[in-house]
């Protein structure tokens, strides 16, 4: 789509292994074991509340910010546990970016400093001519350049929400992550800027390896390579993950009836 | 005549069938907004009203014997000096105890600091201005006579040092722990309701707490941050006991800059509060004129303040 994207440059790979997610004394997820493709998409899906955004915000260290919550295990990324005692969760947020349900711009920042906020951090201040070029670059990839270069001044809130939700992904990359962490990003958008936001997704992997936790089962199927499904047992249960498997076995022949069940959509 | 009486019943027709609740809600609520101008609008007439014969004077008449003009500028430079000093040293420190409060602090010990700063604001204002004279007055000598020796070049800092520590600068920091628990109590409230999308935001980029707070919750507390300044501004400035008792030696209308020595002038409102039971004729006229003036300082400070939030309204999210 743009020369941004026509480079590829190789992502990481994340493996999990034994995890545990627990809220104080609540178990959310229990024992994750799954290793997450560099360069692919990989979709997570279940029903509600069996730990999807849980388990997606352990991925770069979000869920220790909610208290009293903790997890037991290891997310090994490139090579290094990112639990491991000496690992700061602040090299590992910069390493893995995220991007919320609900789009969340700055709203005192405009647009161009929405897009420049991760680069103004401390320990990687850039130059005012490198920043507009990332800014630049980073919209570019967002695809959404040509339609707010006139007005990088502009507060990012005078956006619509699907353009909100595009800068909010120029924003996550243009600290130049590892990993995208996707949570629903187009549950609050309507059809044509769902689509214009899977296409970035499709433009992404170039660069990033993707995980996207989405309540659209047509999403997924278009959307990614891989789809890992997670489960309760019973309600009170801590969510399991049930099987994962590249995108078309997992819609066309699961292995698992309960994963067949839900796909199918005769469940949750 | 007909054609009046179509419109009145064209206009009056939706009003007859709003809800009893929302006419007797929007009636109080104009009621009281009309009673608010009236009242401001009665203190300026009145004040006006009781000033014209010192503003009409001839110069020799007013205390000083050198005009009114001469006779209120040291007390409004007093007044605004001491109201600075105090908010200057407070902003930092109660947006620093805000933000502890909110993000650094233990639960606990975060409830027990916010009951302590709420505590402050109890205090009446006369125990501050003992406090002053008695405890940071002498307590302040050595500062004072350290600023004295290193940067008395300064006019602010200009020698002799006042021997009791009554001074301006003395005045200006009790004011400051007196304004510190309103502006502490109005970030605070504000800085909690900072949006955890917005948090998460920043802490997705990869930022550290401090960092967190310098992208999402100073931003959403800025008008929060100004608005809590200027009340306490409005309240050092018409603060009357406790910079009376501190700054009462002196009562000199000469125009002093000084910030350290004994000579500084009282503001106006101590100055009105020391002298008003003893004066009498066109000098009380005079007084009432100082009054105006703060008065105008007052509404001054708030008006600059709505202009300062309003100006970057469209980047809040509130337009
Ligand atoms: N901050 C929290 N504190 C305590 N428990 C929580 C918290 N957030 C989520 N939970 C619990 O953890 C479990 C998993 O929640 P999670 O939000 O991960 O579900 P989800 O799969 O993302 O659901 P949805 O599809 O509705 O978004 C739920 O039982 C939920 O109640
Ligand atoms: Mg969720």
């Amino acid at each position: 789509m743009t020369t941004a994207t026509a480079s590829a440059t190789e992502a990481k790979r994340v493996e999990v292994s034994d995890l545990d997610i627990y809220y104080g004394s609540f178990h959310a997820v229990k024992s994750v074991t799954m290793t997450i493709q560099p360069n692919k998409v990989t979709a997570i899906i279940g029903s509600s509340g069996c730990g999807k955004s849980t388990f997606l915000r352990s991925l770069n260290r979000m869920h220790e910010l909610v208290e009293g919550a903790r997890v037991e295990g290891s997310v090994i990324l490139d090579g290094q546990d990112i639990y491991a005692a000496d690992v700061d969760s602040v090299m590992v947020r910069r390493q893995v970016g995220m991007v919320f349900q609900n789009p969340n711009p700055f709203p005192t920042m405009s647009i161009g400093d929405n897009v420049a906020a991760g680069l103004r951090l401390n320990s990687r201040k850039a130059k005012k001519d490198e920043l507009d070029e990332i800014v630049e670059r980073s919209l570019r990839g967002a695809n959404l350049w040509e339609e707010v270069k006139e007005r990088l001044d502009r507060p990012g809130s005078s956006l619509s929400g699907g353009q909100q939700q595009r800068l909010c992904i120029a924003r996550a990359i243009a600290v130049q992550p590892e990993v995208l962490l996707m949570d629903e990003p187009c549950s609050a958008l309507d059809p044509v800027a769902t689509l214009a936001i899977e296409d970035l997704i499709g433009d992404l992997k170039n660069n990033y390896t993707i995980v996207i936790v989405t309540h659209n089962m047509q999403q997924a199927a278009r959307a990614s390579d891989f789809t890992a499904f997670f489960n309760l047992e019973n309600s009170g249960d801590p969510g399991q993950l049930v099987e994962l498997d590249r995108t078309d076995t997992i819609f066309s022949n699961p292995e698992n009836k309960a994963t067949e069940d839900y796909v199918s959509g005769r469940f949750g | 005549m007909s054609t009046t009486t179509d419109t009145t019943a064209a206009v009056s027709h939706p009003r007859g069938r709003q809800r009893l609740g929302d006419r007797i809600f929007s009636g109080g609520a104009t009621a009281a907004g009309i009673t608010i101008l009236v009242l401001l609008a009665g203190v300026a007439t009145f004040l006006l009203i009781e000033a014209w014969p010192a503003i009409t004077a001839p110069a020799e008449d007013i205390p000083g014997g050198e005009g009114l003009f001469r006779f209120i500028l040291p007390l409004a430079f007093a007044t605004v000096v001491s109201a600075l000093i105090g908010l200057v040293v407070a902003v930092p420190f109660a947006i620093a105890i805000a933000l502890f409060i909110t993000h650094y602090a233990p639960r606990r010990l975060a409830q027990s600091m916010g009951y302590l700063i709420d505590l402050l604001a109890a205090v009446p204002s006369i125990v501050y201005g003992l406090w002053g004279v008695s405890v940071l007055a002498p307590a302040s000598l050595g500062v004072l006579q350290w600023l004295e020796g290193n940067v008395g070049f300064l006019p602010f800092f200009e020698g002799p040092v006042s021997s009791t520590g009554r001074t301006m600068l003395v005045a200006g920091v009790v004011l400051a722990v007196m304004i510190l628990p309103i502006i502490t109590a109005i970030t605070r409230e504000v800085f909690l309701q900072t949006p955890k999308a917005h948090k998460e935001a920043a802490y997705a980029l990869g930022a550290t707490r401090w960092e967190m707070i310098r992208m999402a919750v100073l931003p959403f507390g800025r008008s929060a941050m100004i608005s809590g300044s200027m009340l306490g501004l409005g309240r050092a400035l018409g603060e009357t006991m406790a910079v009376t008792i501190i700054l009462s030696a002196s009562g000199a209308s000469i125009f002093n800059l000084g910030l350290i020595s004994s000579a500084s002038n009282p503001t106006i409102a101590a100055n009105i509060a020391l002298d008003f039971p003893e004066l009498s004729g066109i000098s009380v006229n005079a007084l009432i004129a100082s009054g105006l003036v703060l008065f105008a300082i007052t509404l001054a400070v708030n008006m600059a303040a709505r202009v300062v939030i309003n100006r970057r309204r469209e980047f809040t999210g509130a337009a």
